[in-house]
């Protein structure tokens, strides 16, 4: 009887789904229209309609999100796919007795080949973990402590993400030894000056695919080949690249691989690691428990996550390219519109080698927090999620060398699939009008006008 | 006289940096206060007076690198020492933006001296600044009495004495 409503209860929420989803995926329509209705279900709606209200901050209909490097929305075919798993065939992947289990499993094993499919790589390869952090983990501490007693070193970039980063300063603290390589000025790794830091002790390099923050893509193929070269496993942490531009691992030589779900409009929560086998790169396992997922990562796999995540590798693979084009396009208007109304404007990070859906920009005399307050009816964040709540510029952008006042002054706008062209042209006009408002009220602004050399004066650093 | 004020941020700055536990705090409750928000929407007086005008005096603090630099102005009234009239210009937080619009806000029609006393702990209690943001109220408070300083000396250099001067060059150069 119960089994008999499901379907039901499905068709309803996605009945459910469909009426939101015009609205959530072309948010720019609460700005350009003024629809009289309410805004989708926020939990913080006011009491007067359509007014949000939330953390001090009032605006009229929510923001439209270009946020992407932070999260994206869940795609509604990868929605579809995670609904029956989380209703009528809820069991346990790992139960081996009854009907609940095996079905599970099933979905899960399509799930990992799907997954396996979209980086060029072989299901057996694939271990299903909560996220690119915690494959980030596993790598670098899992590999390290694996080989301890001959590998000592392991070399990483400035600029990569904080949890990379922090598990080599865990390593340090155990006494390896840890490179980290300073990157150009566009933010791409010296290759050069990668093959000397490799030493005979050396036992991982990690350098990231695309980078969160600015979204330069490094070369993984000329990375992977000077890695093979001297026989150092290679691990790339693609959260940011992983169905948005091709991967191949064995064409890039990529050793291990940090993949995430929510980054793809898969849900959050899941994400995998990619495990080299021939020639087979062995890791200390971080979690202890009942040893699934071949002893890489124990704990239930979350089977409703991982369809979702199979799914969303899936429909990235088919849509990889349409979408390509079309946020290329997007970001080309993005930058123009804003680049035409206003002067001082940089590109942070290089411009050839980068993820169309990346676009993070300087702009001179104007303050980024400031700018992100004015800027509440367009989500956007000044660099990565994780870093926005402190006060210090970007450990990315000052490791590109830009000057520590443009470091101040950087927003990130991230373009999805689901970005529209009123989206992006409304966000053009948010950011121009309140650029031109900041800069009216800036000190600096007004100097350089007068002519004032504003690296002459003498500032009283603190 | 910059570099006096940018010691004395240090230790505030200081105090920030020590303690990772703090950043994070400080980003949970991201949200500004109303009245920080109302400044930053509707910043009073902004704008810039003649630097040249003997009756008016500027103070400049704060660096581009460390994301704030304030700039406040007064217009004196000679005979009795009141300030008629105050402007600003900020580059920095929104935070930032609303202590110096409450500071223009505060020293208008006040006696010279009086605003000298302004604090900025009344300033950061005004607008309910998280103590991550308690320097932004410091840099007010400097830039008040630095403009109070530059009226001063400009006043001293016209009534002859010389020994201002140097004072005000120094402030001629780096405004």
């Amino acid at each position: 009887m119960v089994a008999k409503n499901l379907p039901a209860a499905a068709g309803l929420l996605r009945r459910l789904l469909l009426s939101s989803r015009r609205r959530s995926y072309s948010s720019a329509a609460a700005f350009v229209a003024e629809e009289p209705s309410p805004p989708s279900p926020a939990p913080a709606d006011g009491g007067e309609e359509g007014i949000i209200s939330m953390k001090g901050v009032r605006i009229s209909g929510r923001p439209l999100y270009m946020d992407m490097q932070a999260t994206t929305p869940v795609d509604p075919r990868v929605l579809d796919a995670m609904l029956p798993y989380n209703l009528s065939r809820f069991g346990n992947p790992h139960s081996r007795t009854h009907l609940y289990g095996w079905e599970s499993d099933e979905a899960v094993e399509s799930a990992r080949s799907q997954v396996a499919a979209v980086i060029g790589a072989n299901p057996k390869e694939i271990f299903f973990t909560s996220g690119a952090t915690e494959s980030n983990n596993i790598s670098v501490k899992g590999v390290m402590h694996f080989y301890r007693d001959k590998k000592r070193h392991v070399i990483t970039t400035q600029t990569e993400h904080k949890c990379v980063l922090d598990s080599c300063r865990h390593l340090q603290q155990e006494g390896f030894d840890v490179t980290y390589l300073p990157v150009r000025p566009d933010g791409l790794v010296d290759l050069d000056q990668l093959a000397s830091a490799i030493r005979p002790d050396t036992g991982l390099v990690s350098i990231m695919a695309v980078n969160n923050e600015i979204g330069v893509v490094q070369p993984l193929e000329d990375i992977g080949r000077i890695c093979k070269e001297k026989g150092v496993p290679f691990h790339t942490d693609a959260a940011q690249a992983v169905g948005k531009i091709p991967i191949d691992v064995d064409r890039m030589g990529i050793g291990l691989m940090s993949l995430s779900g929510h980054k793809i409009y898969g849900p959050k929560g899941v994400g995998a690691l990619y495990l080299r086998r021939r020639p087979r790169i062995r890791v200390e396992a971080q979690m202890s428990g009942g040893g699934q997922e071949r002893g890489i990562r124990s704990g239930t796999v979350p089977t409703p996550l991982v369809v979702g995540f199979g799914k969303a590798c899936e429909v990235a693979i088919k849509e990889m390219d349409y979408d390509g084009r079309r946020i290329q396009a997007l970001q080309d208007r993005l930058l123009k519109g804003i680049k035409e109304k206003l002067d001082g404007v940089v590109v942070n990070g290089s411009v050839e080698h980068r993820y169309a859906g990346n676009l993070n920009l300087s702009f001179a005399y104007v303050e980024g927090e400031s700018l992100l307050m004015g800027l509440k009816e367009v989500a956007v964040s000044s660099g990565s999620a994780c870093t926005s709540a402190s006060l210090e510029p970007s450990y990315v952008l000052r490791a590109l060398g830009v000057d520590e006042d443009m470091a101040h002054t950087s927003i990130r706008f991230g373009i999805g699939r689901f970005t529209t062209e009123a989206e992006i042209d409304k966000a053009i006009e948010l950011t121009v009008k309140q650029v031109e408002k900041l800069r009216e009220m800036s000190p600096l602004y007004e100097m350089v006008k007068e002519g004032i050399d504003i690296k002459s004066i003498q500032w009283a650093q603190h | 006289m910059l570099r006096a004020a940018g010691k004395r941020l240090l230790g505030a700055g200081l105090g920030y940096r020590a303690s990772p536990d703090a950043v994070v705090t400080a980003g949970a409750a991201r949200g500004y206060h109303e009245r920080v928000v109302d400044h930053y929407n509707n910043p009073r007086n902004v704008g810039s007076f003649d630097k040249n005008d003997p009756t008016v005096g500027t103070g400049l603090v704060g660096a581009p690198a460390c994301g704030d630099v304030m700039k406040l102005q007064i217009k004196v009234d000679k005979e009795t020492g009141k300030i008629v009239d105050a402007c600003f210009k900020t580059f920095g937080c929104g935070s930032a933006i609303a202590s110096s619009s409450v500071a223009t806000e505060w020293v208008k029609g006040k006696q010279m001296e009086d605003v000298v006393s302004i604090k900025n702990t009344e300033i950061a209690k005004h607008l309910s600044l998280p103590p991550v943001k308690l320097h932004c109220s410091m840099l007010a408070e400097d830039a008040i009495k630095a403009a109070v300083r530059d009226y001063e000396a400009k006043k001293a250099n016209v009534n002859g004495s010389k020994e201002a001067s140097v004072g005000t060059a120094e402030k001629a150069a780096n405004a």
